[in-house]
């Protein structure tokens, strides 16, 4: 059983003005013990709401988030459950995620949920510190007093004071610098390594998500368009939003040249396009993307387009009707 | 070739407030010719920033300047106050990294756009209206005329930058300063702004200094750069060369350092997953560093004489300079 198991989720904001929109449709993707799930897309496509209803900051519409088999309750005024706590969240500010009138001893002790750490709180803060890399003596110190990816550290170290099974991080290297993004992603890859932690990891970089992630999913408007083991995305990717995001990359090479822009914007998520949703910024966009596109697998990888080149799988039965509307 | 702006052995220290003086760049030179776009790279704190603003004369009072700076042949740092305003937006022109922050949201965009052109060129309503589309135009937003009376919150993030790119242009600037003008933006939208500052260099002859922390942006967009470490120059060559063959320790730590697919330099070039290779250590800080080389305590190949004195920047190849003493061999981009 996978370890965090999201099943058809489904995000909503009403709003007066705009109405009901719809962040998050249908989302389902699983994330083992001792893997990276990295999650791509252009900002507005709902990422970041999909992970807050993962870790239920957010209430989701329709459908489950399952932590070990069980369903995760969004946060409220009681207090967190024992089982709900064991999915933490590293968001991408450092800076506004720490107490500046806390030392991080203190902030580190408020969320020690294991065994030792009633006997021996000190001596957990300075594990916790030890193994994010940071020097146990530095517990009586403030936030300020560290730069940005030393306190992107303490941040996981709190997030791995609850004894964890699943880490959702939400952009975590975003605001730091080149070497020291270098630093906490390593850290972070290690970790879900020697403890067996599940990490679902949200970024706009797909570079990154290229270079630590097991499996990617990349997400358009609120769907997963392509997932699969990131090789076999990354190789070859099926989706012509994938292979829009990746020649969209500036590379270094001897023959240096422009990466290739893709047309227009992420459409609002209040007017969502009928039919496949990339439709009006697809440059192989035919008439019969105006229904909804089957979902065709390749190997262990999917992708949701009707270009995928096998026998569609759990296409709907008139689609062969093509632009009927 | 005469360099339009030419920029040598620049220093600026900023005051404290307990009186003291903090320096923020050290001794950099650096220079861009007509029509060349010129990448300065470096992570916070490098003084990348600070160049531009010296170039602007927007440094904060109080700060110490040494070396020279000249477009044109003019004087950036003998200009005083209201000096200033002759070459701002019409010599010298900026486009920064939050356009959200650099559009006034309750003006439309018409009237921010032709204020100064009607204040610095002395058009009328009229001809300024006119030019303000054509350069809506130019920037590729569609139906400039209608856009013109449109407010900033109604555009994306992406058509805001052009916005703001086609009022650095509207004087017809000789060189334009952008400041990490796509780092806020998605892929997809960078490489429009990319290809956007390409054909402006095309078109207009534009001279662009762009300053970035992203080597892919460098590599895709300028012709030479110049690599910043704790306010000093640390590399310069054209930037295929900086990047396909670095020869300062410090070029070469963050190429290896970044996560980017498909790179000559990537790990994991084939797409499969590997390890970052790790810079030790916290970036330097001009203030912070040491009398020898500020990268000296993070270095691989450091060695004694590397914390004696700052290094020189020395000629390695035609055009190709790196502050290094050691000289280490860095390797080859891996096959």
């Amino acid at each position: 059983m996978s370890i965090l198991d999201v099943r058809d989720l489904q995000v909503e904001f009403r709003s007066r003005s705009r109405g009901t929109v719809r962040a998050v449709d249908g989302v389902s993707l699983t994330v083992e013990r001792g893997q990276v799930v990295g999650l791509v897309g252009e900002s507005g496509c709902g990422k970041s709401s999909l992970a807050r209803a993962v870790v239920g900051l957010e209430k989701h519409s329709a459908g489950q988030v399952l932590l070990d088999g069980e369903p995760v309750t969004p946060v409220g005024w009681r207090r967190r459950s024992d089982h709900d706590v064991r999915m933490q969240m590293v968001f991408q500010n450092p800076y506004g995620s720490l107490n500046p009138r806390r030392t991080i001893g203190s902030q580190l002790r408020d969320g020690l949920r294991t065994p030792a750490s009633r006997t021996d709180p000190d001596g957990e803060v300075r594990r916790l510190l030890d193994l994010v890399g940071l020097d146990p003596a530095t517990a009586d110190r403030y936030p300020h007093q560290f730069s940005g990816g030393q306190r992107q550290r303490i941040v996981i170290a709190r997030a791995l004071a609850a004894d964890p099974d699943v880490l959702v991080a939400d952009e975590p290297v975003t605001a730091l610098d080149a070497s020291s993004q270098a630093q906490v992603v390593n850290l972070l890859v290690e970790l879900v390594a020697e403890l067996g932690l599940g990490m679902l990891f949200i970024s706009h970089d797909l570079a990154l998500v290229q270079e630590i992630a097991d499996v990617t999913a990349v997400m358009y408007l609120g769907r997963v368009v392509e997932m699969g083991p990131t090789a076999e995305v990354w190789a070859d990717p099926q989706h012509p939003y994938t292979r829009a995001l990746v020649e969209a990359l500036p590379r270094i090479s001897a023959q240096p040249s422009l990466p290739v822009s893709l047309r227009g914007e992420v459409p609002d998520a209040a007017r969502i396009p009928s039919g496949c949703r990339f439709r009006p910024r697809c440059s192989q966009a035919m008439d019969v993307c105006r229904e909804d596109p089957p979902v065709v697998s390749r190997g262990a990888a999917w992708s949701a387009c009707w270009l995928g080149d096998q026998i569609p799988v759990g296409a709907p039965a008139d689609a062969s009707e093509g632009d009927a509307r | 070739m005469t360099p339009l702006l030419d920029v040598r052995h620049l220093s600026v220290s900023l005051p404290t407030s307990t009186g003291d003086f903090v320096p923020v760049i050290h001794d950099a030179s650096l220079h861009v010719n007509p029509g060349e776009i010129v990448g300065v790279a470096g992570e916070s704190g490098s003084g990348k920033s600070m160049t531009a603003q010296a170039l602007l004369g927007l440094l904060p009072s109080g700060a110490r300047i040494g070396g020279s700076a000249t477009l044109a042949g003019r004087d950036l740092l003998a200009l005083r106050g209201k000096q200033w305003n002759e070459v701002r937006g019409t010599d010298i022109a900026m486009v920064f990294q939050d356009a959200t922050s650099a559009l006034h949201p309750m003006l439309p965009i018409g009237k921010q756009l032709t204020e100064h052109m009607r204040l610095h060129l002395g058009l009328d309503k009229r001809s300024a209206n006119r030019r303000a589309a054509e350069l809506l135009d130019k920037v590729r937003i569609p139906e400039p005329e209608r856009t013109l009376k449109s407010y900033p919150h109604q555009f994306s993030g992406g058509m805001r930058q052009r916005v703001a790119i086609a009022m650095a242009l509207a004087c017809e600037p000789r060189l334009l300063i952008a400041d990490e003008p796509t780092t806020a933006l998605d892929v997809t939208v960078q490489a429009g702004i990319l290809e956007l500052f390409d054909d402006l260099r095309r078109d207009m002859d534009l001279s662009v200094l762009f300053i970035t922390h992203d080597l892919g942006v460098l590599a895709a967009l300028t012709a030479r750069t110049y690599v910043f470490y704790a306010g000093r120059v640390m590399e310069t060559a054209p930037t295929t060369d900086v990047l396909m063959t670095p020869r300062h320790p410090y070029t070469s730590a963050l190429l290896k350092a970044r996560p980017h697919a498909g790179d000559a330099w990537s790990a994991a070039a084939d797409g499969t997953t590997a390890r970052l290779q790790t810079i030790p250590g916290i970036p330097a800080t001009p203030a912070s560093a040491g009398p020898g080389c500020p990268f000296a305590p993070r270095c691989a190949f450091r060695q004694d004489r590397c914390t004696d004195a700052p290094p020189p920047l020395l000629d390695i190849a035609p055009g190709h300079a790196a502050a290094c003493v050691v000289q280490p061999d860095l390797g080859e981009v891996p096959a």
